[in-house]
């Protein structure tokens, strides 16, 4: 019953409150007219009587509020009260606390925005069964220079790891694929990124088909019977969401695939474009599925419990070294290696989040400095009223508390604006970051919201506390002792802000240097030479089915007879077949022999990038022959056993020979062959972000199916080059109606896709930094119009004496510029670290480039100066008769 | 701390409840009945008592209810909860059992 009686009381303290305030009043009453009945019978007189009452009875306000101490809520009380005057002091000044509030949520919102974003991408679980025990399994080879050690698997070797190995539970395999898909009635045609995958793939990921079933190892085989399950959007969008689908068929590539299932909505892996998958085996050739040195997979493994990733990989790895043994003369890892699957899906993005995470970590942060020193500047200007209270013996405690609220006030208003900006941005953020892993798992749940909060209150503190502390320290009796007049001002608290400014501008310089840094390296790749013409290119892919186009003369023919219908298209200057743009990919590479210089065994690093050309192509882009010539169209069908190679190539094996008439001995068709070199080329980069690489070109029209039909149109237009791609694509249906064409882009496209994330994120920390900077351009124009309010008799009496302008004013900068400089060197320590940290996402940028560090202190300086430069110019005009006057 | 030395700390609340055990009274009764029964040595502040009232109120061993006193007035009576009647057990147990503790070690020889 007594907790009962408890809340009885819980509930009257707080809902009547007033009335119990009014009964407590009347019970004190009550006892005092008691005392002046008692002292009354006593024989004293009426107001004698009441004297002595009051004397006993002491002092009636500090009774109640002791008797009150003891009433529950009282801390509520308490709180509302210290709310109340913080608000009232806020309201005195309206401007500091739009703008504090405004900085804090600015702060706050984009902290929090990242926040959810880095959350979801790199910390939430994948969305699979016992995601932390999925690792991803990869080829290690020795010799490989480049690269980050973690190469693609070859079928057979994903096929003998999984039987003959036990370290895991089991192991799946996927690949990336592609398809013209069309249904069974001449639908409209569309080219969909597909992936095969193993039959137990999604067993092992612990995935369940929506509708229908996942395949079954009887389907998992070269040339068994055709199935696909559709991802939910493709399912959604295509077949309006119809579950008549199942059972029925598809044509893909012009081949029928039985529709025998619907993955779940959520599931995006391993890329959200991904629209369908097929059996893993199905994506091979018989010779494919049974090869050791074709690398395209991707093997997820499920850890056994109690069996660590790494003893069960170092059972594939020595299964792998026979493999290696046994297949020496090819390209066959030596090892496995394997790392966690999530930081295999996130490790594009990580550093680029990271960077940025502590980018807005450090704006919130000089955010907070900036509330802080205004803080310190009006409890400056209270100090006699907060002397004054401590002197009559307001508790220190009380008076911090009093302060802290004041920031913790304006953090959480600004926190709550700050939330309402991060929910209405982090969407925008997460659309705008292409290939964003994850994105779809983005959103505010409790654990964001309790980040916002707990960053509310470590704002609030950090804003708050030194304000609050400094300006309730000791020194009261100085306080009160100090006159207005008092030459020196308060020198200690001017030396706290200055303090302040300088880490202020310490942060702002490294956000500064790190934006520069991003931004000259995302330049860097915007201006980078891909080694061929950019402007004016269209470029449009297609690819043609190998069921119908089955021989090389059919392939070779649709090549040139869609060559000849572009190249009578007006509006176009060249047009040209390649299998793969400058700036579009990698594609594929394969290692060579020179029979020339014959070396004793097969060497890893002989290996070049493979693409397929018509004659004409270099000249359409304007690649320059460095020697030799190029292709002809004598190099067609069979005669096809020439290649092109560029200036990289040449020079990295060829070391100063001629490669001219030299062989290099290839596995292009199905077995390695000579193909002789006819000529070479200068050098184009495969990505913009990427180093260029040795690179061979193949004929083209050679047609050899599988090498040669899928090709990407370059035209170079007179005019505008999109205005073709109409054009084009009806000469392309005009061909074979069926036949879709995708990827329609510009060279300038290209570019800017593939430079998009830089771009997103240098601009971001660029935002961030410049953000950073007019907040610390604030602060030092408040701390240095403080410092001259509070000098103006010490100025005036200068000038009276004689003091020109011009010295007042050099006093006045050189005083703010001194923490300006100060923090600029520590910033300039910052940069450098922060440049190093981010050396990974730095593309052709040394991270202490001079100019960046130059422009980035230059820009600091001329801010600094500007704020500085408005309040030395009031101090400069100041009237002495009126300052000396002024009290 | 200003307070006359006149309780020892804690068994304010023992008195209390002890003296409103028999029947409910207001604060100024309470005050009375404490300084009567003890010869006038137990002296209860208006400062203590009232923060004292308040406190086991809150703690839910008494309950006021408002009463006519015999001079006609209102005034707010404080009187036991069932719960307060065992605390009042309680600590006239504890109470006993220190008092002789600590009488046992200034009567030892």
């Amino acid at each position: 019953m007594r907790w009962f009686e408890q809340f009885r009381m819980a509930v009257l303290m707080l809902f009547r409150r007033n009335n119990e305030t009014a009964r407590l009043n009347d019970e004190l009453q009550f006892h005092l007219e008691q005392q002046i009945a008692e002292n009354r019978s006593k024989g004293m007189g009426m107001d004698e009587a009441r004297s002595a009452a009051l004397r006993t009875f002491g002092n009636p306000t500090s009774l109640r509020d002791q008797a009150r101490s003891t009433w529950s809520w009282n801390w509520l009380e308490i709180c509302l009260r210290d709310i109340r005057y913080g608000a009232r002091t806020l309201a005195r000044s309206p401007g500091f606390a739009i703008i504090a509030i405004l900085v804090m949520a600015l702060g706050i919102g984009a902290t929090t925005s990242l926040f959810t974003i880095a959350r979801a991408v790199l910390l939430k679980p994948l969305p699979f069964r016992e995601p932390n025990k999925l690792v991803m399994v990869y080829e290690h080879f020795r010799t490989a220079i480049g690269g980050d050690g973690f190469n693609v698997v070859s079928p057979h070797d994903f096929r003998d790891w999984r039987e003959q190995t036990h370290g895991f539970e089991d192991m799946a395999a996927w690949r990336n694929y592609g398809f013209n898909l069309t249904g069974e009635h001449e639908e409209l045609p569309e080219v969909v990124q597909a992936a095969g995958g193993s039959w137990n793939l999604f067993s092992v990921l612990g995935v369940q088909p929506v509708l229908g079933r996942a395949f079954t190892s009887g389907e998992d085989h070269p040339g068994a019977n055709h199935v696909v399950l559709l991802s939910w959007s493709l399912f959604q969008r295509r077949f309006n969401g119809n579950a008549s689908i199942l059972g029925n068929s598809i044509r893909l590539d012009t081949n029928s695939y039985t529709v025998v299932g619907v993955l779940p909505r959520w599931f995006t892996y391993p890329d959200p474009r991904v629209q369908l998958w097929v059996p893993y085996a199905q994506t091979f050739t018989i010779d494919e599925y049974a090869a050791h040195d074709q690398h395209q997979s991707h093997v997820v493994a499920r850890l056994r419990t109690g069996v660590s990733a790494a003893v069960a990989t170092k059972e594939v790895s020595a299964l792998q070294y026979q493999l290696y043994q046994a297949n020496a003369s090819k390209p066959v890892a030596e090892d496995a290696v394997f790392r966690p699957m999530i930081d295999d899906l996130v490790q594009d993005v990580k550093t680029p989040l990271i960077v940025l995470l502590c980018a807005v970590g450090c704006m919130l942060l000089i955010a907070c400095l900036n509330v802080s020193n205004l803080l310190v500047a009006r409890s400056a200007a209270r100090r006699k009223e907060v002397a004054v209270r401590g002197a009559l013996g307001g508790s220190r405690l009380t008076l911090i508390r009093e302060q802290m609220t004041e920031s913790i006030l304006i953090c959480a208003v600004g926190g709550v604006l700050g939330l309402v900006i991060s929910v209405l941005v982090t969407g925008w953020f997460a659309n705008h970051w292409q290939g964003l892993p994850r994105a779809n798992t983005i959103g505010v749940d409790g654990s964001v919201l309790a980040f916002s909060i707990g960053l509310v209150f470590l704002t609030a503190l950090l804003a708050g506390l030194l304000p609050a502390v400094s300006a309730t320290g000791s020194g009261v009796l100085a306080a009160l002792q100090e006159s207005s007049r008092s030459i020196g001002g308060s020198a200690s608290r001017a030396v706290l802000r200055k303090i302040l400014l300088a880490v202020e501008v310490a942060l702002t310089v490294t956000l500064l240097i790190s934006a520069g840094l991003l931004f000259k390296s995302f330049l860097h790749l915007r201006t980078s030479d891909l080694g061929c013409v950019t402007d004016h290119v269209l470029t449009i892919k297609y690819g043609l089915p190998e069921k119908q186009y089955d021989t090389r003369e059919k392939v070779a023919a649709f090549h040139e007879s869609l060559l000849r219908q572009l190249r009578s298209l007006p509006g176009v200057r060249a047009a040209a077949l390649v299998s793969t743009p400058p700036g579009g990919g990698y594609d594929g590479d394969d290692v060579f022999t020179i029979p020339e210089r014959p070396s004793d065994k097969f060497n890893l690093q002989y290996d070049a990038i493979y693409r397929t050309a018509d004659p004409e192509y270099f000249s359409a882009l304007q690649i320059p022959l460095i020697s030799g010539r190029f292709f002809t169209d004598q190099e067609r069908l069979t005669r096809d056993h020439y290649v092109i190679v560029s200036k990289q190539l040449a020079s990295q094996f060829f070391s100063g020979d001629s490669p001219l008439g030299k062989h290099l001995k290839v596995a292009w068709g199905s077995k390695p062959e000579d193909f002789e070199i006819i000529g070479v080329v200068g050098d184009t980069l495969y990505d913009v972000t990427q180093p260029s690489k040795a690179m061979m070109y193949f004929p083209i029209l050679s047609g050899i199916p599988s090498q040669t039909s899928g090709a990407t149109i370059v035209l170079r237009a007179s005019g505008d080059p999109l205005a073709l791609s109409l054009p084009v694509q009806k000469q392309v249906a005009a061909l074979d109606p069926a036949l879709p064409v995708y990827e329609v882009f510009t060279m300038h496209q290209i570019l800017g896709n593939s430079t998009a994330n830089q771009s997103f994120s240098a601009t971001l920390v660029l935002a961030f930094a410049g953000l950073s900077l007019l907040l610390a351009a604030i602060g030092l124009y408040g701390v240095l119009s403080y410092l001259v309010a509070q000098r103006v008799t010490e100025i005036g009496i200068r000038i009276a004496l004689g003091a020109q302008k011009s010295e007042v004013l050099r006093l006045i900068l050189l005083d703010g510029l001194r923490p300006v400089v100060i923090g600029s060197l520590i910033g300039l320590a910052g940069g450098a670290i922060a440049g190093a940290l981010m050396r990974s996402i730095l593309y052709g940028t040394s991270p202490l480039d001079p100019l960046v560090f130059s422009i980035m202190i230059g820009s600091l300086f001329l801010t600094a100066v500007a704020a500085c430069t408005l309040p030395a110019l009031r101090a400069a005009r100041i009237e002495p008769m009126q300052a000396l006057r002024t009290e | 701390m200003g307070k006359p030395n006149d309780l020892v700390q804690g068994t304010l609340d023992l008195l209390i409840l002890k003296t409103i055990s028999l029947e409910p009274k207001h604060g100024w009764a309470i005050a009375k009945r404490i300084q009567q029964i003890s010869n006038e040595v137990l002296q209860v502040q208006q400062g203590s008592l009232y923060p004292a009232l308040h406190r086991l109120e809150q703690q839910g061993w008494i309950r006021a209810k408002w009463g006519e006193t015999g001079t006609g007035r209102q005034a707010k009576f404080y009187g036991l909860t069932a719960a307060g009647r065992a605390q009042l057990k309680r600590e006239k147990e504890s109470w006993n059992r220190l008092s002789s503790a600590i009488s046992l070690v200034i009567e030892a020889g």
